[in-house]
């Protein structure tokens, strides 16, 4: 489902003497349906670049990323739009939303996208936002008011509202206590479950071990030479 | 897929001066494209020139109408460009001064286009304003008040309603929050992604703040000295952008 | 008298004017430019009829001149004199009479015929002058027929008002092409704009000349839930009892006393002479 081959990233800081710094190089991997890859490494290592390139986030300077029949590395942007619609989702550690739209929207918002009709994409929202514990009182609230914990589950109700072949989940455990960690694993089962192949960076070794079926070091991606 | 808008080479000089030059792009149905640059960079000059404000030197700019499929707009007649600026386009100005009547009330003014285009039923012009002006947030109350009266935000919602109640199918923004509060910046554009979600819409949005693209646009191009420097997904070109005008275009934002 | 040419004008100008004329008539209800010149009286007291009177009279015309629909205010009697003058046709007061007959806001009573022309003043002959102040912008919409700006003016009388409350220089669309303003008549002459008589308009001031030929389609601009009416006072004349003509509102002392008569003079008396009372009739006050 997702297919990464001899990938290789730099990136030119133009504006500080141009200086080039690669910080990749012939990283591959290969993720089935249902199967769920975590990405190691330490602090720095590219786990994160890796995870934006494949969702078109950051620009592959070689190489090819196939999530589905789609080359992000060479899409044009409307591809990689309605392959994000519909094919790959990304949990990602920070929610960035609009101001002043209610949470229940914010969660809807990318089954609504895909086209669900209005009521069932608020009922499966209003579902995922009881089982990540968000008070049904906040809903009609805008979710930019929240505090961390709270706005990091907003975040993973909408990246599980529309269940996506594929998806991307950076931290999905991270600040949370350990009933919502819970069901934020049994989410990624389910997700395995129903065919989702999953790529994910989990500092969390026990969510890592119990969900991840394969863990790749992405320092063995790492340029020697930039050392 | 045929694209809604697609332009090919358009160029604009004044004088000697580069106004643009060499821009082409596609846009496809209920894409929402942004054009960030400084000041100066063109951006306003080739959007004016996409939209048949000003006449473009070279180029072409193939508009998928619905009678005749794509047609270049700067080879149609006024009389077609025109009818087509009032029905299947619509331009939202910076200043809401300059895309309303000042002296007209707010229902005359979102009326003003069915009118245009031939309604002839006060009741229904004046019941298809009425539900616009809710739509954008503006209370019936107010229908027959001038814009005047109205604070800065409600004139640029008004002036959104007005271009929009002929349901267009591609609007051109021109800084359409410039000159208005942060908080008044913010319900506006939860209002402007409703309705391009709702109607569709494919957009095209000159500003030069980088908060507003990111929240609005699919795609962005950004522009230098009156060429485009860089182009691609939003939050591509602001993550990881590639150009060196882009890169000290996205480290010069004041991070809150 | 010799040192003048026929009704002032000398013939070159004549022709220029009636080749306007002519454009006019075959463009009906689009604003013909033409070099309007000075003439012996002010810019507001007619000068572009004048002119086109000047253009069309032939010294076996009978001209009649009104004002409001009476022959004897100041303007009426100037013009008339000055035509007297300059031009030595006959002149009369009777409507039906006239081959030529001049008007300052009125269309007389009387159905006109196809041996008459009609010679309206006009002071400001673009209808979209107070919506859009840009004279390239207005001969755009002309020309593309954007007129969706005339209903809004239309829109914001009824929304301020409850109901179109423009009662005189009512804008008409002429044989479905040109929006027109027919100068300031009150709305209630609007439908005797289709005529069979030939309807010529000069703007002085403003340089335009235009027209209606005979029978030209001429209606007035409306909403289909607020449609046109004719309007005039709720009054039959206090003179002569008609109760279908355009009354003026004449206050008679200091105490409020009021009585309504006809604004055609010639109408009034018309009917008067045939016999036709009203309230406020010499016999009746008897």
């Amino acid at each position: 489902m997702i297919r990464v081959e001899n990938v290789s990233k730099s990136f030119t800081l133009h504006n500080q003497g141009s200086a080039t710094i690669e910080v990749m190089r012939g990283a591959s991997l290969a993720v089935a349906p249902g199967e769920c890859v975590a990405l190691t490494g330490n602090s720095g290592a590219g786990k994160s670049t890796l995870m934006r390139m494949i969702y078109g986030n950051y620009l592959a300077a070689s190489g090819r990323i196939l999530v589905g029949a789609v080359d992000v590395a060479r899409a044009e942007p409307r591809e990689i739009l309605a392959l994000r619609r519909a094919t790959l989702g990304y949990v990602s550690q920070f929610l960035r939303v609009v101001p002043r739209v209610p949470t229940i929207e914010v969660v809807a918002e990318p089954l609504l996208a895909v086209g669900t009709p209005r009521e069932a994409a608020l009922a499966r929202a209003g579902g995922l936002l009881a089982r990540l514990n968000i008070p049904e009182t906040l809903w009609g609230l805008s979710p930019t008011t929240f505090s961390g914990g709270e706005q990091q589950r907003v975040n993973i109700a909408r990246g599980f509202a529309h269940d996506y072949p594929a998806m991307l989940l950076d931290e999905p455990t991270a600040s949370l206590d350990a009933g919502n960690r819970e069901t934020v694993l049994a989410l990624i089962e389910e997700a395995k479950a129903r065919g989702a192949a999953i790529v994910g960076i989990f500092h969390d070794e026990a969510a890592r071990a119990r969900v991840a079926d394969r863990e790749i070091d992405v320092s063995a991606f790492t340029p020697k030479a930039a050392a | 897929m045929t694209p809604l808008l697609s332009v090919r080479d358009i160029a604009k000089f004044y004088g000697p001066r580069v106004g643009c030059e060499g821009v082409g792009f596609d846009l496809y149905p209920g894409e929402v494209m942004g054009i960030v640059g400084e000041s100066g960079s063109g951006k306003s000059t080739l959007l004016n020139v996409l939209a048949g404000h000003l006449p473009a030197d070279r180029g072409e700019v193939l508009f998928d109408t619905r009678a005749e499929g794509l047609k270049d707009t700067l080879a149609m007649s006024e009389s077609e460009r025109r009818m087509l600026a009032r029905t299947d386009w619509a331009f939202v100005h910076q200043n809401p001064r300059d895309g309303l009547r000042m002296g007209v009330s707010a229902g005359g003014n979102v009326g003003e286009r069915l009118m245009a285009v031939g309604a002839r039923h006060y009741g229904e012009i004046r019941g298809t304003a009425l539900d616009w002006l809710d739509r954008v947030e503006i209370e019936a109350g107010r229908i027959d008040d001038r814009p005047r009266a109205f604070s800065g935000g409600m004139q640029q919602r008004l002036q959104i309603a007005r271009n929009l109640v002929t349901g267009p199918r591609l609007v051109f923004m021109d800084e359409p929050t410039g000159g208005l509060d942060v908080s008044v910046q913010a319900r506006l554009l939860d209002m402007l992604r409703g309705l391009v979600r709702e109607m569709g819409l494919s957009v095209l949005i000159v500003t030069h703040d980088l908060a507003v693209v990111r929240l609005l646009a699919d795609r962005l191009m950004v522009m230098k000295s009156g060429r485009v420097v860089e182009a691609g997904l939003t939050d591509q070109v602001l993550d990881d952008p590639q150009h060196p005008y882009t890169q000290l275009l996205v480290s010069s934002v004041l991070q809150v | 008298m010799s040192a003048y040419n026929f009704a002032y004008l000398d013939e070159q100008t004549k022709r220029m004017i009636r080749r306007a004329l002519l454009k006019g008539i075959a463009i009906p209800g689009y604003q013909v430019p033409f070099a309007s010149r000075e003439m012996p009286m002010p810019y507001g007291w007619g000068t572009g009829g004048v002119q086109v009177t000047a253009a069309c009279l032939t010294p076996e015309d009978r001209l009649k001149v009104i004002d409001q629909g009476a022959d004897d205010t100041t303007n009426a009697v100037s013009i008339r004199k000055f035509f007297e003058t300059t031009a030595g046709v006959e002149t009369t007061e009777r409507t039906r009479a006239a081959t030529v007959i001049q008007t300052r806001h009125r269309i007389p009573e009387e159905p006109l015929g196809e041996d008459q022309i009609l010679v309206y003043q006009v002071p400001i002959p673009e209808p979209l002058r107070f919506l859009e102040p840009r004279e390239t912008e207005t001969r755009r919409m002309h020309a593309l027929e954007e007129y969706g700006l005339m209903h809004v003016k239309l829109y914001e009388d009824i929304a301020r008002h409850g109901a179109i409350a423009t009662s005189y220089a009512y804008p008409v669309k002429v044989e479905g092409r040109y929006v027109m303003d027919p100068s300031p008549i009150p709305k209630f002459d609007n439908p005797k704009l289709e005529s069979a008589a030939i309807q010529l308009f000069g703007a002085g001031r403003e340089q335009r000349i235009y027209a209606i030929p005979p029978h030209t389609r001429v209606v007035s601009l409306d909403f289909e839930d607020h449609p046109f009416v004719a309007s005039k006072a709720d009054h039959a004349c206090d003179l002569c009892g008609a109760d279908h003509s355009y009354l003026d509102e004449v206050i008679v002392d200091d105490a409020g006393g009021r009585m309504f008569v006809c604004s055609d003079t010639d109408f009034c008396a018309t009917r008067q002479a045939e016999g036709h009372r009203g309230r406020l009739s010499p016999e009746a006050a008897e």
